[in-house]
């Protein structure tokens, strides 16, 4: 928890609990991307719930999935209006799941990144975890170490870059 | 994913551990969202595990399996139970030597299925004890717990979990080690395992006087649970609903239960005199609250509206408040579709212009019946295409007789669809009938299983290959046809408009494998070939 702890002290980072929604559609690495929010969280002490729907995730339809961490998580599922951050690999699909942001809650849509400038497209959700990282009390260290776990080390490098160009672009945005 | 001695699980997972640690001898099952996982990461901890057919043959491998006293494991999703619920019926008369757990897995809001049935109705139908998780902990605890209850009093158990149990991801701290359970051994029970009339009727009375021994049991049990609150409000729940309650109402008392048949209800009349205003909260049927209204203990149930999809939070605060007023609909995400690229695009493409009347089935293609296709008018039950084009085929005129397609998947027709096949040979149609077999080479909606017809078991090793075409030949079907749908070509529109004016029985095996797995088919492939070298002893080309 020591993260945590510093984090509120700074005053600077969302403190837990934490709703996060990725939203995108099949196909996109919406489940990839949850997997590597709920790691980096587990391995930081905290409880995690993620819960995700994944019947027709290769079909090219709506996929979204919930992270929850904090002390305890109760239901798996982020209550509608209660999310503190929507994450979306596809622009269409902010409107898809708006209802589930809290007022005040933070949009991260594929424009926060120069897609330009990604190795590879389909690194899109690793670029945005890692303006998503900016704002969340875990260490740099620790986000890079469950991106490497992820995927195959030998994307390694290129994602790192990704998530890497998605985090400097973004720092000085953290609330 | 894990820190120390706690995983970040899914329930599947969960459950799979569990079964793992427990020294369950065999899982049988047969793929279904969402409980297709669980025998996969079985498989991958160790285990032996196979798909199945079908459910039915699934859960009486696994019967015969804890006849023979080991620890046996079937899994389904909630409709494969359906297909299952013959053998389950009298397994529970039966009973079993060993231990044997039936997971359920239920979809409730229909993620990726054709209905919401409540399986804990089975539980009471069938007469077997029922424990429902809430989480992978519980899921991972209560798998060990039943296959504790099944050897102790000899009977399944059924394990009941729900999609946002399978498939939500919650921390598990498991035990350490695996269980050395009894050697299988076979000991003749002729009275107790052949249910004919003379030993079936004393096996109904065994069973239910096991039921009331188990049901005393379960009013001390530990996996029902209080978690004290306030007096003001008392919830009893059940499963995932139990996490949603906890959220919604933090400052209510609430009656937790795992075991959920036969239901403890010295207990649960206990804590409802406990408490001044007493609510049922689960998902689904109200099979809770009709249980407890009929033992004359007074709670309030959730109003109808919410029989239909999932409960969550929000869900579940309008339910103590009673609120009944309309819901907000979520905004439509975009639906599925068939992959670019994907072969049965082809087909449906002339299904529609050709106007054909198409029973369908279920898998990936049942997204044939949306747009841009809408070439499907039916989809029931697996293997249900066969025999609703055949009913279709005999009352409908004959200018409308003669569109009727049946269109099943290969995975779906040797599943169920290969009993349709006998039916339409033995009760052929007037004008004929013509079945599609839409053979993409494996179970793709369910995230690629093998199945018979792929020639590969579970862990993708070669195995005896049902051969779809001279399946269909056996059981007399004398017009077979594999065709090779492709984008640009007609020949598979040219082979439908022959066999639809035939007038004979036709089957038509629109046979090219799924795009999305190309790549394993290789490897499978390459694997195949390094076996039969071996086999040989000859150099292998595959390996160079």
């Amino acid at each position: 928890m020591n993260n945590a702890a510093n984090a509120r002290k700074k005053g600077s980072l969302a403190p837990p609990p934490c709703n996060i929604v990725v939203a995108g559609l099949g196909g996109q690495g919406v489940l990839t991307a949850t997997d590597i929010i709920a790691d980096v969280a587990l391995r930081a002490g905290y409880d995690v719930k993620k819960s995700e729907i994944k019947g027709m995730s290769q079909r090219g339809g709506s996929v979204a999935c919930d992270v929850r961490f904090g002390a305890e998580i109760l239901s798996p599922m982020v209550p509608a209006g209660e999310a503190d951050f929507l994450l979306a690999l596809e622009a269409a699909q902010l409107d898809t799941n708006r209802h589930l942001l809290r007022p005040g809650g933070v949009t991260i849509e594929p424009s926060a990144v120069d897609a330009a400038r990604l190795a590879q497209k389909k690194m899109l959700n690793v670029a945005l975890l890692g303006v998503l990282s900016a704002r969340l009390p875990m260490a740099e260290d620790a986000w890079l170490e469950s991106v490497r776990a992820a995927f195959d080390p030998k994307y390694f490098d290129a994602n790192r870059q990704a998530f890497l160009l998605g985090r400097a672009g973004n720092e000085k945005n953290a609330p | 994913m894990d820190a120390g001695n706690k995983h970040l699980l899914s329930g599947d997972e969960a459950i799979a551990l569990a079964a793992w640690h427990a020294g369950v001898a065999l899982g049988a099952g047969y793929p279904g969202t969402p409980s297709t996982e669980i025998l996969e990461s079985f498989s991958a901890l160790g285990g032996r595990a196979q798909w199945s057919p079908n459910e039915k043959v699934a859960l009486e491998v696994a019967i015969g399996a804890a006849f023979g006293g080991a620890r046996a494991m079937a899994t389904m999703k909630h409709v494969g139970l359906n297909v299952a619920s013959d053998p389950l019926f009298t397994a529970a008369y039966t009973g079993v030597a060993g231990a044997l757990v039936i997971v359920s897995a239920d979809d409730p809001g229909m993620h990726s299925s054709q209905n919401e049935q409540d399986n804990r109705r089975y539980a009471v139908a069938a007469g077997v004890p029922m424990l429902e998780p809430s989480d992978s902990q519980e899921a991972y605890d209560f798998l060990l717990a039943a296959i504790e209850i099944s050897e102790r009093w000899k009977i399944p158990v059924l394990l009941r979990a729900t999609t946002r149990v399978c498939h939500s991801y919650t921390v598990v701290t498991p035990r350490s080690g695996r269980d050395v359970p009894p050697a299988a051994n076979f000991v003749r029970d002729v009275k107790g395992r052949v249910m004919v009339p003379g030993y079936a009727r004393p096996a109904h009375r065994r069973l239910r006087q096991k039921l009331g021994e188990i049901s005393a049991w379960n009013e001390d049990c530990a996996l029902n649970r209080v978690v004290p609150g306030g007096k003001a409000l008392g919830i009893i729940t059940s499963g995932i609903s139990f996490m949603h309650a906890r959220e919604a109402a933090p400052e209510a008392s609430v009656l937790k239960l795992g075991f959920t048949h036969p239901l403890p209800m010295r207990k649960i009349a206990a804590f409802v005199k406990s408490v001044e205003r007493c609510v049922v909260i689960e998902e689904g049927d109200p099979y809770l609250a009709e249980a407890i209204r009929a033992a004359g203990i007074p709670v309030e149930a959730k109003p109808e509206m919410y029989r239909f999809g999932e409960l969550d939070v929000a869900r579940v605060r309008r339910i103590l408040a009673g609120e009944t007023s309309p819901e907000a609909a979520p905004p439509p995400g975009k639906p599925p579709q068939l992959c670019e690229g994907c072969s049965y695009r082809v087909v449906f493409d002339s299904l529609r212009r050709l106007k054909c009347i198409v029973a369908g089935d279920i898998g990936c293609y049942t997204l044939g019946s949306l747009q841009p296709f809408e070439a499907m008018d039916s989809c029931v039950c697996m293997g249900a295409s066969l025999g609703v084009g055949l009913g279709l085929r005999h009352v409908l005129p004959a200018e409308q007789a003669r569109r009727v397609v049946s269109v099943i998947g290969d995975s779906t027709f040797v599943h169920s669809g290969i009993s349709g096949l006998v039916e339409m040979a033995y009760n052929p149609p007037p004008t004929g009938h013509v079945v599609i077999i839409l053979d993409n080479g494996t179970t793709a909606m369910t995230g690629h299983q093998e199945h018979p017809g792929t020639g590969r078991n579970l862990q993708h090793e070669p195995t005896r290959k049902l051969v779809l075409e001279d399946m269909a030949r056996s059981c007399g079907i004398r017009r077979v046809q594999v065709v090779e749908p492709r984008a640009g070509s007609d020949a598979f529109e040219r082979a439908l408009v022959e066999a639809l004016a035939s007038g004979e029985l036709a089957v038509l095996i629109a046979r090219r494998p799924c795009i999305l797995i190309a790549k394993e088919l290789k490897e499978y492939e390459q694997r195949e070939q390094r076996c039969q070298c071996q086999e040989k002893g000859e150099p292998c080309a595959a390996t160079l």
